[in-house]
């Protein structure tokens, strides 16, 4: 019971980080039309920052705002520099420019913290275990990660569906020709857009990185999930990113938590302990694979489409 | 037609020099260019393999390395269970290639543009986890292949000079297959079904089904790059499934000219060279490559085979 209530957590945890990816990528090509590989350079960078800048101020939080400024800048300058150029371009272009960047950033890593990881220690207060149920203790800082997310979700939410900047957005997905004719900057609406994503990502590392090392290529695995969710959720649709997203951080979790011991009781031990790792790190893929035959869509296409 | 062109010159010019190349080898005595080249070769032979479903069957896949792993796990894994020979490793390297290749695109072939990007990514890095789940042949760490394979007495892949030339024949082969598919019925269908598809479909043509084909044909090429890749290495490990290297894949294709015959072995030659030039020149060679393919991205349209066509023509 102990186990089954925090591996759901975990799953829920680390789902709605994959939503904090997952929704950046999925904002920008749903609006920009840009697929954006380096997304997962953003979400390392957003977890060197925080471990910088915690080291440098000694506080966690203020090194986590610092870094999360610092991977929104960092996204303006990638969008102005060299992303604004790949805009109405084949998308093949975008996988190659941005696979570009990719290679740029693993090296600048590379050329100024080293090769060996980084850690991000954790402030005591995050660290006690927080009772949940009678009995029952989580650890306060995947607590701490379930809250802000849901909460940024929500703000996310909020700020699409209900704000000025938002229907601009919303506009801008579904005719970018009408609303520039309309007088709206939209160069500037697609940088902010951009900005937003980089942040998101930014969040999704910085958080991240007490639990795991700030490594370089941390960012290629979980891009790749992110990947997934969105080809789950359908493209553009923050909605569907986010069932997605909780969807896969569950069944991930939770395969490679209880797969094992599920596999023992139909096959023999040796047979068992084979098969499992490799059977549970296919889960996510197989469920994409049903999801395609069943709608190739995804579960929960844009509108546009 | 121009019977003379500057980019045909260049290929003439680029094939003599890789048939003649261990002739320079054995003279100036430099054995490493040579074991660079059939490196070269092997991945142009995957580059050109990817070409065909990229350049001529406009379906963009993003998971090409799958089958560089796959033909390779299929001869380390037959080495490691006693099997040496060639005659056995290579058909089930192939074999393997394109039963992979009929799942994946069968399910990747439901969607395109970049849905079809991203599945073929996802699908080629669950082969890789696959592999590194595969405790029995070295998991993560890989597998040593202690003997190279068996062609019982009919070529020695471990002599230097034999192997590069086998892998060369490959190449070339491949290449003088994609040539015969591009322009045969079966080529021109699918070339009409990059350009558009609906209105292939109009006429009658069961797009699905050539274009699996095709995804197959491609896949197997593929799979026998790996094979000889695992050969050339005496190595296999999840690490040549990486995404990275498709995306390196990639880069070839487009560098030397998606849709060309020869472009994607100039594109492979170049890239590889450069790749090593830089690596010389310092230890963060990737900093200076990947602004470089942004602005491939950005400025050169067509690749190397483009550049040389306007050369021509200006």
């Amino acid at each position: 019971m102990l186990l089954v209530v925090e591996q759901f957590l975990n799953g829920l945890q680390f789902g709605l980080l994959l939503f904090l990816l997952a929704a950046g990528l999925t904002l920008v090509f749903g609006i920009m039309d840009l697929v954006n590989l380096a997304h997962g350079s953003l979400y390392m960078m957003g977890a060197y920052f925080a471990a910088t800048f915690a080291a440098w101020t000694g506080s966690f939080l203020l090194g986590a705002l610092l870094a999360l400024g610092a991977t929104l800048v960092l996204g303006i300058v990638l969008e102005m520099t060299a992303l604004r150029h790949l805009y109405g371009r084949d998308h093949l272009d975008h996988v190659l420019a941005t696979f570009g960047l990719i290679l740029f950033f693993n090296e600048a890593v590379r050329l100024i913290w080293g090769p060996a990881g980084l850690a991000l220690p954790l402030p005591a207060w995050l660290t006690v275990p927080v009772p949940i149920l009678p009995g029952i203790h989580y650890p306060a800082y995947r607590l701490a990660i379930i809250v802000v997310a849901l909460l940024v979700a929500l703000l996310l939410y909020l700020g699409v569906m209900r704000t000025r900047i938002g229907m601009l957005i919303r506009a801008g997905a579904s005719n970018r020709e009408m609303i520039g004719a309309l007088g709206i900057n939209i160069k500037l609406l697609y940088t902010l857009v951009f900005g937003l994503g980089a942040a998101l990502a930014g969040l999704a590392g910085l958080m991240q990185a007490p639990i795991l090392t700030v490594q370089i290529g941390m960012g290629e695995n979980i891009l790749i999930l992110a990947f997934v969710i969105i080809v789950i959720g359908g493209i553009g649709s923050i909605r569907g990113a986010f069932l997605a997203a909780i969807f896969v951080g569950m069944i991930d979790t939770l395969g490679r938590a209880f797969l094992p011991n599920l596999l023992r009781q139909v096959l023999s031990g040796a047979a068992a302990s084979t098969a499992a790792p490799a059977l549970s790190s296919m889960l996510i893929y197989l469920l994409m694979a049903i999801v395609l035959v069943v709608r190739p869509e995804g579960l929960f296409p844009a509108n546009r489409r | 037609m121009k019977s003379f062109t500057v980019s045909k010159a260049v290929t003439a010019l680029m094939l003599a020099g890789l048939v003649l190349l261990p002739l320079y080898s054995q003279l100036s005595g430099n054995i490493f260019i040579l074991t660079l080249f059939t490196r070269i070769v092997i991945l142009a032979l995957a580059a050109a393999s990817l070409n065909l479903i990229m350049g001529f069957g406009g379906m963009m896949s993003f998971g090409h390395a799958a089958y560089l792993g796959i033909g390779g796990y299929a001869v380390g894994m037959l080495a490691q269970e006693g099997v040496g020979s060639g005659f056995i490793q290579f058909p089930v390297a192939l074999a393997a290639s394109a039963t992979y290749a009929l799942v994946i695109g069968a399910l990747s072939l439901r969607t395109r543009g970049v849905y079809f990007i991203m599945i073929t990514l996802a699908f080629a890095q669950m082969a890789y986890y696959v592999a590194s789940g595969l405790a029995r042949y070295g998991g993560d760490d890989g597998l040593t292949v202690y003997k190279r394979s068996d062609f019982s007495g009919l070529i020695n892949l471990s002599n230097r000079t034999q192997f590069y030339y086998l892998c060369l024949a490959c190449l070339f082969g491949v290449v003088f297959l994609i040539w015969r598919i591009a322009n045969s019925r079966f080529g021109l269908v699918l070339q009409g079904l990059r350009s558009n598809e609906q209105r292939m479909q109009a006429i009658g043509f069961p797009s699905k089904r050539y274009q699996l084909v095709c995804f197959v044909i491609s896949g197997m090429m593929c799979g026998l790059a790996g094979a000889l890749l695992a050969n050339n290495t005496d190595f296999v490990s999840p690490a040549v499934m990486y995404w990275t290297r498709s995306g390196d894949l990639m880069v070839m294709v487009i560098l030397g000219g998606m849709g060309t015959l020869f472009g994607p072995v100039i594109g492979a030659v170049v890239y590889l060279l450069l790749e090593e030039f830089l690596s010389q020149l310092t230890e963060y060679w990737a900093l200076i490559m990947g602004p470089m393919l942004l602005l491939i991205v950005l400025f050169g349209r067509g690749g190397i085979m483009g550049l040389l066509g306007r050369l021509n023509r200006g």
